[in-house]
């Protein structure tokens, strides 16, 4: 019996907030890439309604383009980092690799939705850039270099985007601390004498 | 005729040197308090407002509360027409140099207020990304506590700032208090050190939560260290 059966009485439906399942709008999507791009391009991870897609970096342009013309996700809902450094969840399925940028695409037609998952690893983490697919990917990957430093070739403007343009470290990663290295300080004082 | 009260039992009329004497109705003073006295009572509030702070500030001058009370009404948002800067909210490492500039553009006198605890301390935003206090990169006149402040507790500082103004404002500048003084010499003095030059760990290994922070403790600067 598993941990979320416990809590529900014998006969009762289960949890109606959480889907147990993807819905057969992502399995179609699902269909289409694999007819598109063949199995061998990516593994498939399901967990609760959502379908994850892990793909190797030198593949993820490919499988994208796929996505978006043979498989009608056409619009790119999100785009984020993670830093896996220290996580302590062994069970966890996931791409192995330190970083992960997740592309989450959806069907506007069909309601569908996947998640693109693609890991880098330290040092220098390199992806190749969603930009020239979906243009909105522009400030998405610039916020995930500017927390993480995860550089994504072919963007066309790769700037810091939040944090100022002299900082010099990457704060959402694990390894940084949470009060900074000192930047906080850096600043010019300015005395009443010379105000 | 006045007799002279120190001297009773003497029919000599004496006039002490210290206590000239005057028309009715007339007094005498120095110049700079009367500068300071016109200056207290038309005090132009710059507000800085970058968090909720701004919205007790905005309490403050409507009608409730109304500061005009205290002939502080006129918020201005332009930096050189203004005399009393009002830092309410936290301020962001990148705010930081625009909240200077802003200082520097405003004419002297000027006096400044640090409205909330985000503002005095960094409050609960102990973070890389968050100033821990104005007071480290701007001087700061008066500090007000809370989170946020009580409207009251903003008219208290403004009453604060006004006997400030009379004990220490001059015509032409604002000298600041003495203890302020010895705190600049100190910030001068190690204006150069770099950051993370810090010698003292502030809170040990462990937060004030007591769990670990996580990528370790930080390297901070000397004036954490205070």
């Amino acid at each position: 019996m598993s941990q979320a059966a416990v809590n529900v009485p014998s006969g009762a439906p289960a949890d109606p907030r959480i889907d147990p399942a993807p819905g057969a709008a992502d399995e179609a999507i699902l269909a289409k890439l694999a007819a598109a791009v063949g199995e061998d391009a990516h593994r498939v991870v399901r967990f609760r309604d959502n379908l994850r897609i892990l793909v190797a970096p030198g593949r993820l342009i490919e499988v994208l383009t796929a996505l978006k013309e043979k498989a009608g996700c056409a619009f790119l809902a999100e785009l984020g980092g993670t830093d896996y450094l220290q996580y302590p969840d062994p069970d966890r399925q996931g791409t192995g690799a330190r970083f992960e940028v997740h592309y989450v695409l959806r069907d506007l037609e069909t309601a569908g939705m996947v998640v693109v998952k693609a890991g880098v690893d330290d040092p220098d983490p390199v992806l190749p850039s969603a930009y020239s697919l979906w243009p909105g990917a522009d400030w998405m990957e610039r916020e995930v270099y500017d927390m993480f430093g995860i550089r994504f070739e072919g963007h066309p403007d790769l700037r810091r985007i939040l944090m100022p343009e002299e900082f010099a470290s990457f704060p959402l990663r694990k390894d940084y601390p949470l009060r900074g290295r000192g930047e906080r300080h850096n600043f010019t004082k300015l005395t009443r004498e010379e105000s | 005729m006045a007799v002279n009260p120190r001297k009773a039992g003497s029919e000599l009329i004496v006039t002490p040197g210290d206590e000239p004497e005057m028309p009715e109705g007339v007094f005498v003073s120095t110049m700079d308090s009367v500068f300071s006295w016109c200056r207290k009572h038309s005090l132009w509030p710059m507000p800085f407002a970058t968090a909720c702070c701004g919205i007790e500030l905005m309490a403050v001058g409507a009608s409730r509360f109304d500061i005009a009370r205290f002939g502080a009404e006129v918020m201005r948002f332009s930096p050189r027409q203004c005399d009393l800067m009002i830092v309410a909210g936290r301020v962001a490492m990148k705010m930081m140099p625009v909240l200077q500039r802003i200082w520097l553009q405003m004419p002297e006198p000027k006096w400044c207020i640090s409205m909330g605890a985000c503002a005095s301390t960094g409050g609960i935003f102990d973070t890389y990304a968050v100033v821990q206090g104005v007071d480290r990169f701007i001087p700061v006149d008066a500090y007000i506590p809370g989170c946020p402040p009580r409207p009251e507790q903003i008219l208290r500082s403004l009453m604060d700032i006004q006997t400030k103004v009379q004990r220490r404002g001059t015509t032409f500048g604002n000298e600041g208090l003495p203890e302020l003084r010895a705190r600049e010499r100190y910030v001068l003095a190690r204006r150069d050190a770099p950051a993370g030059a810090g010698v003292a760990d502030e809170r040990g290994s462990e937060d004030r939560f007591g769990y670990r922070l996580p990528g370790g403790p930080a390297r901070l600067g000397l004036e954490e260290t205070r």
